[in-house]
């Protein structure tokens, strides 16, 4: 389990402010949801904790560390304590769903091949995706594919779960289904969660928090019975929509 | 300052790649897979292209030398042709057209659909695992590359002279007299530089890509462009350095 505190972060590409002074904080364990229109800056906030980008200013602690100031090689050690689920799940398409999901832990020598393999057996029957090892990312579907990449990222053991849009091009069962596997995730493993979406009813049937970024800033934190309540208009329209 | 930008890139991954060679830090087993895709599936186009240049410069050489009674210096012309300058040139070419755009187009999609970011997030730094065994490759299959491009178009241009009046014989006692072993190295020499700068170039093309398939292309596109104005213009300088470096051992 892992903790995660964001402060003031800022980024800039050129003169656009794309992240304006965030401040978060996600508990051990917790959901964390951070809803936004598309172009409010959710993906960019995501990648700048999974430390693909670094912000202009700002802190980003991990279990207590500072990600920001660090090197790339600095970057690998704390990046193995966390997943990244990405929206198109991102899988190597020359290599199998066996070779995709044993791949963190083959490629740092962790664990024997066998242990690997026996590692992905249960990594893909957790997932609902048994039988599947020989398969390439190009013969699954959409879900199948998310579901891989939940594995993969799963794979390291992390404490710290990071979901960027997991269920958006997605029909509502399978999404349901996804939704189901983020919190049944979190209960087995116990893995803190931070999910970027702009789908309110996955938000709000798995969230323990919500947060709201416009523009670039959050503008409003809280439980998802509390973001319901809000009196800003910019997130009753949103929640509302 | 978008050339100095470029050149301080490219170095820096050129010098990365070889840092992660020497220690080790690189997967054999894709290294070889690329040797075999960069290097080894490139020699049939290479032989042909060779061949069918070596048949022209014969059809040329030998009409003229024929009729001036410089027989005996058409097979010698064409084997320093191919050892000192086409053999290592035209490989470089087809190289960066075959494999170099290949490269580029495979690490460019990778970035766009994010598996480059899934690497780093998996804690394996995409130079270790595709720049370094891309360069290792290409460097390594280059002369082997450089030496069939030399053989077919030595052979494609005794075909030709054959059929110009110059005996089989009359061509390879031309060839033994007028070449020597420190031509033919001279030529593979340059193929290692060749193999260096297309696989860097090819990579960091890849790695830069931007805005989608449409990036992807242009990726594609400006590597192989750099890749064959590099190989001509260091050509010029190799050429020069090497003479000069063999006439002093002289």
């Amino acid at each position: 389990m892992s903790e995660l505190h964001v402060t003031g972060v800022s980024y800039a590409v050129s003169d656009r402010l794309i992240l304006k002074g965030v401040d978060l904080e996600v508990r051990q364990g917790e959901i964390l949801a951070v809803m936004g229109m598309s172009g409010s800056g959710k993906t960019t906030l995501l990648k700048c904790i999974a430390g693909l980008i670094k912000p202009s200013r700002g802190s980003i602690t991990v279990d207590g560390e500072d990600i920001v100031p660090m090197s790339e090689a600095q970057l690998d050690r704390v990046r193995l304590r966390i997943g990244l689920v990405f929206q198109y799940a991102a899988l190597f398409d020359s290599l199998t769903v066996q070779e995709n999901v044993g791949f963190g832990p083959l490629q740092h020598r962790t664990k024997t091949p066998e242990a690997v393999a026996e590692l992905v057996g249960s990594l893909l029957a957790d997932v609902g995706m048994p039988g599947t090892e020989r398969m390439l990312p190009a013969e699954l579907s959409g879900g199948m594919r998310k579901r891989v990449g939940l594995a993969r990222a799963l794979a390291n053991e992390p404490g710290l779960l990071l979901y960027d849009e997991p269920t958006s091009g997605l029909d509502p069962v399978i999404a349901r289904t996804i939704d189901d596997l983020i919190v049944e995730t979190r209960d087995r493993r116990g893995v803190t969660s931070v999910v970027v979406s702009h789908d309110i009813p996955s938000i709000f049937r798995i969230a323990d928090r919500v947060a709201m970024i416009d523009n670039g800033a959050i503008i409003e934190t809280g439980t998802p019975a509390e973001l319901r309540r809000s009196s800003d208009s910019r997130v009753r329209a949103f929640v509302d929509a | 300052m978008v050339a100095a930008t470029f050149v301080g890139e490219t170095s820096i991954l050129a010098g990365q790649a070889a840092w992660l060679a020497v220690r080790g830090k690189f997967s054999l087993r894709e290294t070889i897979r690329q040797m075999a895709a960069m290097g080894v599936d490139s020699i049939p186009i290479i032989m042909l292209t060779c061949a069918a240049t070596g048949s022209v410069l014969a059809f040329y050489v030998a009409d003229v030398l024929v009729r001036f009674g410089g027989s005996g210096f058409v097979g010698g012309m064409i084997a320093l042709s191919f050892l000192l300058e086409l053999g290592p040139v035209l490989a470089g070419v087809m190289v960066a057209a075959r494999s170099g755009a290949a490269v580029a187009a495979e690490i460019g999609s990778m970035v766009v659909t994010e598996q480059i970011d899934a690497l780093r997030m998996m804690s394996v730094p995409p130079v270790r695992y595709l720049v370094t065994p891309r360069v290792l490759a290409c460097i390594l299959m280059m002369p082997i590359c450089g030496l069939f491009a030399d053989m077919a178009g030595i052979f494609g241009g005794l075909v030709m002279a054959s059929t110009h009046g110059v005996t089989q014989s009359a061509f390879m006692e031309s060839i033994r007299t007028m070449a020597t072993h420190a031509d033919l190295m001279k030529g593979l020499a340059k193929t290692l530089w060749f193999g260096l700068t297309i696989a860097v170039v090819a990579c960091h093309q890849g790695l830069n890509t931007q805005r989608g398939a449409t990036g992807v292309g242009a990726a594609t596109t400006r590597s192989v462009v750099l890749c064959v104005v590099f190989i001509f213009v260091s050509d010029f300088f190799l050429a020069q350095a090497l003479s000069g470096a063999s006439a002093s051992m002289r």
